[in-house]
């Protein structure tokens, strides 16, 4: 079979993707994620919270499939990432998939029973399962930015030497709350929009200016500590951009500060970080001139930048080791073969776009704003 | 390697599979019922089937939701408690379950929204589509998943390559139209029709019994045996033995879950019953019936059918070739450029995995005197007792369910549902095709045995390094949350049966005017 692509620009392709996905997650099931951890703070009494759980009810399981896509994608075209990262962050895993099956569940049977504790526990499990997942990812993002204590043997199988209580450092506690931040200030800007005007409201959009400004605060100091905290890696020597993926046959060096290098080496990568800080600002301005695609434009920003920032500030490096460098993951050695990366990218050229148009047109169909009126009357609701 | 490790992980797989394949066929089946009773409904215009439709979904839902939490722990075990699995094959078998994703589940759960949602925004014909594409994208998707698995049990189309040290694909064609997979997707996924079939009759037969909601209940019903009379046929017909003959792995899993010991000659034979006896190598009492295993096995009177012992011997000439193939590979792994042992591994590539099967005995397979290869040979057997029985539990119950249908079916015409022994019949039916889904799985996998990828991955090799305590951490983990869902789900399934097809809002048929409710 003749491939069109050379293996070098395949692999360029899906690190990009990889963040394409892992962004259309954050943009998609992230306000899911947010306005689950905001829940009990925004809904006082049970008809605001099946206000909030509507707003996002129709939606969160098409948006959840983003997730398991990325589970899928990463799997299929960074196999690698998949299997160190899944099963040296084990205990963390669980964690989060234990959050995540409880919110599909609280969604659906939260109002098929009228008690009172009933619903009050499901709202918890609600919060839970926004919390505990967008903390999680964000102190994920942390550690694999300090490098995940792993090795590799001449076999390439994997042994890790860490441990759950091990993941969660000064630095990581913070990208975790940034993340947090992140996705509350999503999921506040999602409720401005979608819910009608009253007190619930009237706290989201507090939350949101809260949110912007600790989102802003929080990457500012994650910035420079990461600056300042002597990470980084790099390649030693020439790079094999098109070899066979195997990172015991290049030689990657713990490079302190090396994180900063990619936006001297690549300016335009600065955008990345810029988007990341102007974001929330453009979200807070929407929220107080009451504009809604301003404020959801900001917060899809943010997102974006944020996760961006992490992407170009690590390339090529996609998981390094912190005890073994040589180990380390990057975009030149951790890729699927030439042949399965150029069928997932056809793939995902012909199917992506069918996706996001239908994914349009359901939140054309089911679009407006919720009222209180709906909760009380339309019995297709949570 | 630590075997509790492997034995845990597997325990594990199993437990959170299985669960998840509670929830699985009846939304295969059911959401393709929905769309035969929305049909309905599109073309007759009475509300009655509108009524009857939502009664369904809303069943659908509580189950669907399940279906799709558990899904989450399977995307991700691979890479969590199976890591060198995922890295080994990953290059072939993360491409199906991405690809499930992006063209089946998107769909599914994009338009299961708006199916539930959308009643009152749709027309019609609008939401009888979206419920077709639902129906759609979760047959697509098990079509996807079964693809990922069948590759488990026929590893076509990929090959090892030492510069990674791992398997990648060779021809995607191979993967996507591999014979065992395409069996394995017809055979599950019609299993998973009579399931949703025999759950319609079930409840359908409860309101019968207590004459409540009985124009919705009988509507159900023949529905039901229609959809369900079609469908237990072709889980037999179209069933698992049309990919049985076809590789080495499914020919040791026919002689076993047949406890053919030695090779059947032609025209063979089939074992209707019997006791496996492993330690004698021999089945006691076995009764058979002449030809029939050649005709099932090989499609001929001519055929032989191979038996375990044959097997076994093949299997260890394979591990012989196999540690010729890991040496050269070691030798590689020193010198990439050494080319007389890149030609040995051409050669003996084929076989590597076989080699790999030593390494639970020992770290280096070129190590293995004869006495330890014939026993890794032997590792090959799978569990023959419960391939034996499982087989024959989940043969007899496809049989019961045609059977089953079929009286349906004659009821239907003969006597609309009145008579009491039927409808009885019918609830103590419902947990059947369960049983009978659930022993398939096992079948199949266990089958698989040592096998994670038949002839190319040991299952033991596959897992992660992880510890005992970390794996019992997630195992009491899954159970304890899996347990009290399923506890709440049976108790919210129970509760809306109990309250039953009321509509207390009919917006379109006011609206448009619509005649009421006929009486019946």
């Amino acid at each position: 079979m003749h491939i069109p692509l050379d293996y070098e620009t395949l692999r360029v392709i899906w690190w990009a993707l990889l963040g394409v996905l892992l962004i259309g997650f954050a943009l998609t099931d992230g306000y899911d994620l947010g306005v689950g951890a905001l829940l009990p703070f925004v809904g006082r009494s049970d008809e605001e919270r099946r206000l909030v759980i509507n707003a996002i009810a129709p939606h969160w399981e098409g948006h959840q499939v983003w997730f398991i896509l990325g589970g899928g994608a990463i799997f299929a075209a960074w196999p690698f990432v998949y299997a160190v990262s899944f099963s040296g962050f084990y205990l963390a895993m669980f964690l989060v998939l234990a959050a995540l099956i409880l919110r599909p569940v609280s969604f659906k049977y939260r109002s098929k029973h009228a008690d009172a504790g009933w619903r009050n526990r499901w709202d918890w499990a609600l919060f839970v399962g926004g919390f505990v997942p967008a903390l999680v990812f964000g102190v994920a993002v942390g550690n694999v930015l300090i490098g995940a204590p792993f090795r590799l043997d001449s076999d390439l199988r994997m042994t890790y030497e860490g441990s759950l209580l091990g993941l969660f450092t000064p630095f990581t506690l913070l990208t975790g709350l940034l993340s947090v931040a992140m996705l509350a200030l999503h999921g506040a800007g999602w409720l401005a929009v979608k819910i009608e005007e009253g007190p619930v409201l009237v706290r989201a959009r507090a939350i949101a200016r809260i949110a912007a400004v600790v989102t802003i605060a929080l990457f500012l100091i994650g910035g420079l500590m990461v600056a300042r905290g002597g990470m980084g890696m790099a390649i030693n020597g020439t790079v094999d951009t098109q070899g066979p993926s195997n990172p015991l046959l290049s030689a990657s060096v713990a490079a302190p500060g090396a994180w900063l290098g990619n936006y001297r080496a690549h300016p335009w990568m600065v955008l990345a970080p810029v988007l990341g800080l102007v974001g929330p600002l453009v979200a807070l301005a929407g929220i107080t001139a009451r504009r809604g695609w301003l404020n959801l434009a900001g917060t899809a920003l943010a997102t974006t930048g944020i996760i961006a920032t992490v992407g170009c500030s690590m390339f090529p490096f996609i998981l390094p080791s912190s005890i073994d460098p040589r180990s380390s993951l990057t975009v030149w050695n951790a890729s699927s073969s030439h042949m399965t990366l150029f069928i997932m990218l056809i793939v995902t050229v012909i199917f992506l776009p069918v996706v996001l148009t239908y994914t349009a047109w359901v939140m054309k169909m089911l679009g407006g704003r919720i009222t209180l009126g709906d909760v009380r009357s339309n019995p297709d609701f949570y | 390697m630590d075997m509790a490790v492997i034995e845990l992980s597997r325990l594990q797989f199993a437990l959170t599979a299985m669960y998840h394949f509670l929830f699985v066929p009846l939304t295969l089946g059911l959401s393709f019922m929905l769309v035969i009773m929305e049909s309905v409904y599109v073309i007759t215009k009475r509300p009655i089937w509108r009524v009857i439709t939502r009664f369904w979904g809303r069943l659908f839902g509580i189950n669907f939701v399940l279906g799709v939490a558990t899904g989450l722990t399977m995307e991700f075990e691979f890479g969590t408690n199976w890591a060198y699995y995922a890295h080994y094959v990953g290059d072939i078998f993360g491409a199906p379950l991405a690809i499930e994703g992006l063209m089946a589940f998107f769909l599914e759960a994009t338009m299961v929204g708006v199916m539930f949602f959308g009643w009152d925004r749709l027309s019609r014909v609008q939401h009888l589509f979206v419920t077709l594409l639902v129906a759609l994208g979760t047959n697509l998707s098990a079509l996807w998943i079964l693809i990922a698995n069948g590759w488990m049990q026929n590893p076509v189309g990929a090959a090892f390559n030492p510069e990674t040290m791992r398997m990648e694909v060779t021809s995607f064609k191979e993967v996507l139209f591999n014979p065992v997979a395409q069996a394995k997707f017809v055979h599950t996924v019609s299993a998973g029709y009579v399931c949703a079939a025999t759950f319609v009759m079930g409840v359908s037969a409860i309101y019968l019994l207590r004459g409540k909601w009985t124009n919705v209940a009988r509507r159900s019903m023949m529905v039901a045996s229609a959809f369900g009379l079609a469908s237990a046929l072709s889980v037999v017909v179209l069933g698992d033995e049309s990919g049985y003959a076809l590789t080495d792995n499914q020919k040791m899993k026919l002689a076993s879950i047949e406890a053919m010991w030695e090779t059947e000659p032609a025209p063979a034979a089939i074992t209707l019953i019997g006791l496996p006896d492993v330690a004698g190598r021999t089945t006691h009492g076995a009764i058979k019936l002449p030809y029939v295993m050649g005709i099932i096995g090989t499609r001929s009177l001519s055929g032989k059918i191979d038996g375990i012992e044959e097997l076994v011997l093949r299997a260890d000439e394979r591990i012989h070739s196999g540690i010729i193939a890991y040496d050269a590979v070691e030798k590689l792994k020193q010198d990439r450029g050494n080319i007389a042992a890149r030609a040995a591994f051409e050669a003996h590539k084929r076989d590597i995995g076989f080699a790999l099967l030593l390494k639970r005995y020992m770290p280096d397979p070129r190590q293995a005197n004869d006495g330890q290869i014939l026993k890794a040979a032997w590792d090959t057997v799978p569990n023959v007792p419960v391939m034996f029985f499982l087989f024959r539990g989940m043969a007899a119950l496809g049989f019961g369910f045609i059977a089953f249908f079929a009286m349906a079916f004659y009821c239907a015409s003969a006597c609309r549902f009145s008579k009491r022994w039927f409808l009885k019949i019918a609830v103590f039916m419902i947990p059947l095709p369960w049983l009978a889904i659930e022993a398939g799985w096992v079948l199949a996998e266990i089958g698989r045995q040592p096998w994670a990828v038949d002839g190319v991955l040991p299952t033991f090799l596959g897992a992660s390094s992880l510890t005992v305590p970390q794996i019992w951490a997630t195992i009491i983990g899954f159970t304890a949350l899996y347990g009290t869902l399923a506890v709440i789900e049976i108790r919210l399934m129970i509760a809306a049966i109990r309250k039953g097809p009321e509509e207390h809002h009919e917006p379109m048929a006011a609206a448009q005017g619509f005649a009421p409710l006929p009486a019946e």
